[in-house]
């Protein structure tokens, strides 16, 4: 089976956008991938060239087949989940409204929308009673789990997070990457993840993509990126991350 | 909604009077005038005919102009004005010659009322005898006095340039004064001398003396009423009935009363003998005045508040997309935001469609509340985070569905602010609409002004300022419902 998302020679240099050149990547089905990298990598730019955000200024980006086109992106909006760092909720809209956004905008029955969100809500351990709160009134690591329901409500073929748990704090943090990882494996979701974290990227990612300055650097497992570094930055970023940890 | 349907058949019963056609009577804006167009009107309806009474629309020449084009069809006038104002002559002539000559331009004149208010110059007896004045030209020695001259008589050709050749006073210690404000003026000893109507009730009120004119300077101002000859028989007969019957202490009289209850229909029907039948009907009382003013008021305001949001809202979406486009709906907006509302509405009577009426006046307080809308729309959409707008196109929303379920709720509380300050600017220069005869509150406080009437400036700025509160809260009041919870935490 061919990967579900592929970057064919994808370049972009222009815009407000970190820059990328010829990024070739395939996001196989079923695996977590992880983007990593040093900020301004450009590793936040390929999921907005992939969701649509922004468009390549050359290259191709194919998802499920076929090729990402302007005029039909919405349908394929529509089947692909997508995180951020801070949300994203609207703050005019409770938990639940958030959540069931665009299930009710096209328009699915009540019970099936019932019945995803329980299960939803059991997948990411949310008290059915912080569903009708706003989302001032939840906390950092409350929001993101309301963001990650409302990213699977539709049940997409693909997750697309950037930097989901950047902006938590390390208790949260550390339970949520639990539930992630708990969540991807039951769902066997399809997800690419960005995050600056090595040991984030190491306890998520079935695979690891390094990037820097706009080029992929090196792809494979941590022990791979360890064991065989393509480059002199794969070993510096590697003990950069380790002397972090240790400190 | 009950608001619009008020508007609305108030806008249709405005429509369906207009369509019967009454005399419309003009006046100038001073007291006497006033009180004569209210006559004139009385005398008409009480012989069944339908009249109206444009009040105080301005000096001679805006009055002829509106006879002569037909949206009045009579004015009091007077003789020496006629012949010095309107036929530009100098000297006396004969009244056969002035009839022939007004003729040429279709009007017509009624034979003199009865009483000749020509212009004076008055003085505090006190100040007149410290000084030894007892004639104009006993104000050649005193150069020292100060004159306060309405500005019609500065500019009068048998006003103050050739009066000054005439008697040879000195040009030095002249400011132009409104009539009304030059009384105070001169009993609080600002001024020494202006001029005056001889009828003028403040001259008694305020015991001045009226300088002789010892060079017989002054033309005789016989009053007279001016009307198109185009007026039905019955029409002019019915005003040639008032000729010689109104001498000048009665007409004193009238323009005192005038000046005390600050009511023009009451002082007119103070001429009509009383005993000969009730007034009621002509003295209107002042909660039914407060109520028809306050209506309009709020039909003007809230005509226009409505335009102003149908329009704005739409152009401050359009602005805030950025872009050339944006930058002139803003820039037009806050230019028309730096025009003064007098002269917005100055600059828009000329205009064809617009004219003399409370269309003008809804179209300038419109333009006035377009700013607040169309900046607060843009700024309230271009506040919303790029994350959370990426986000709303990343779910997969179609344009239309993030403008109306995100971008739009998420700005309300701007959008809503724009329009509460448009509301409360409107309710505010609303009041302006008086000075081009839309009506509204602005129409006692014009008519105080005129009279120098505190009284009757607080009838109409009060509730003007009552109502703007009532407007601010009312729309607080709209804040709790329309802007979503989740927003006002």
């Amino acid at each position: 089976m061919s990967a579900l998302v592929q970057l064919v020679g994808v370049s972009k240099t222009f815009g407000d956008a970190a820059a990328v050149h010829e990024i070739d990547l395939a996001v196989e089905r079923g695996k977590t991938t992880v983007l990593i990298g040093p900020s301004g990598c450009g590793k936040s730019t390929l999921l907005r060239l992939i969701i649509g955000l922004i468009e390549p200024d050359r290259g191709e980006i194919n998802f499920d087949g076929t090729e990402l086109r302007t005029d039909k992106i919405d349908i394929v909006r529509r089947r692909i989940g997508y995180v951020i760092q801070e949300g994203g909720l609207f703050p005019h809209l409770t938990a639940r409204e958030n959540i069931l956004l665009m299930a009710r905008y096209l328009g699915r029955g009540g019970n099936e929308i019932r019945a995803r969100l329980g299960e939803l809500r059991g997948l990411t351990r949310f008290p059915e009673n912080l569903l009708d709160r706003y989302p001032l009134e939840l906390s950092g690591g409350q929001r993101q789990r309301v963001s990650l329901m409302r990213a699977l409500m539709l049940s997409p073929q693909l997750l697309l997070l950037d930097e989901p748990l950047g902006a938590l704090d390390p208790l949260v943090r550390a339970a949520l990457q639990k539930d992630l990882k708990e969540i991807f494996a039951r769902l066997e979701q399809t997800a690419l993840l960005v995050t600056h974290d090595l040991a984030e990227a190491a306890f998520l990612g079935d695979e690891i993509v390094l990037m820097n300055e706009g080029r992929l650097v090196q792809q494979g497992s941590l022990s791979e990126l360890r064991e065989k570094p393509a480059s002199e930055f794969v070993t510096e970023f590697i003990n950069a991350q380790r002397v972090l940890m240790l400190t | 909604m009950k608001i619009f349907r008020f508007v609305f058949f108030s806008a249709l019963a405005a429509s369906a009077f207009a369509s019967e056609r009454s005399v419309v009577i003009g006046s100038k804006k001073f007291t006497e005038s006033y009180v004569l167009g209210e006559i004139a009107k009385r005398q008409l309806i009480e012989a069944g005919l339908p009249a109206e009474h444009r009040q105080g629309m301005g000096g001679t020449i805006i009055l002829w102009q509106a006879l002569r084009g037909g949206q009045i069809d009579v004015y009091p006038e007077y003789t020496g004005t006629i012949v010095q104002e309107i036929l530009k002559r100098s000297g006396p002539m004969h009244v056969d010659f002035v009839v022939d000559e007004l003729r040429k331009a279709g009007i017509g004149m009624t034979k003199p009322l009865g009483f000749n208010n020509t212009y004076a110059l008055v003085m505090r007896r006190d100040r007149a005898s410290a000084l030894g004045i007892r004639r104009i030209s006993d104000l050649q020695k005193h150069p020292e006095v100060k004159f306060g001259l309405t500005h019609e008589f500065l500019d009068r050709q048998d006003g103050w340039q050739p009066l000054s050749v005439a008697y040879r006073l000195s040009p030095g210690n002249v400011i132009g004064i409104d009539h009304a404000l030059g009384y105070d003026a001169l009993r609080s000893k600002q001024i020494d001398v202006k001029d005056a109507y001889s009828t003028d009730a403040k001259i008694a009120d305020y015991d001045l003396v009226v300088l002789e004119d010892d060079q017989k300077f002054f033309p005789p101002y016989d009053a007279v009423f001016l009307y198109r000859l185009s007026l039905d028989e019955k029409i002019i007969s019915v005003l040639r009935a008032l000729e010689s019957k109104i001498d000048e202490p009665k007409m004193t009289r009238l323009n005192g009363e005038a000046e005390r209850t600050k009511d023009y229909a009451q002082a007119a029907s103070l001429f009509f003998d009383s005993s000969a039948g009730s007034t009621s009907g002509f003295g209107e009382t002042f909660p039914h005045k407060l109520t028809r003013w306050t209506a309009r008021h709020l039909e003007l305001a809230g005509f226009s508040l409505l335009l102003s949001v149908i329009i704005g809202i739409p152009l401050g979406i359009w602005a805030s997309r950025g872009g050339a486009v944006g930058q002139v709906i803003l820039g037009f907006a806050s230019v028309v935001q730096t025009i003064p509302s007098l002269a917005l509405l100055a600059l828009l009577v000329p205009l064809p469609f617009f004219g003399i009426s409370a269309r003008t006046a809804i179209a300038a307080l419109f333009l006035y509340g377009l700013l607040p809308i169309v900046r607060n729309t843009a700024t309230g959409l271009q506040d919303i985070p790029r994350a959370l707008r990426e986000s709303a196109i990343a779910l997969g929303l179609s344009p239309r569905a993030r403008l109306w379920k995100i971008y739009l709720p998420m700005a309300s509380r701007s959008i809503l602010g724009g329009i509460k300050t448009s509301a409360v600017i409107n309710v505010g220069t609303a009041t302006l609409a008086a000075l081009i005869g839309a009506g509204g509150l602005g129409e006692p406080i014009l008519s105080g002004l005129n009279l120098n009437d505190h009284a009757t400036i607080l009838q109409g700025a009060i509730p003007a300022a009552i109502l703007a509160l009532v407007v601010q809260w009312l729309f607080d009041l709209l804040d709790r419902v329309l802007i979503p919870k989740g927003l006002r935490l």
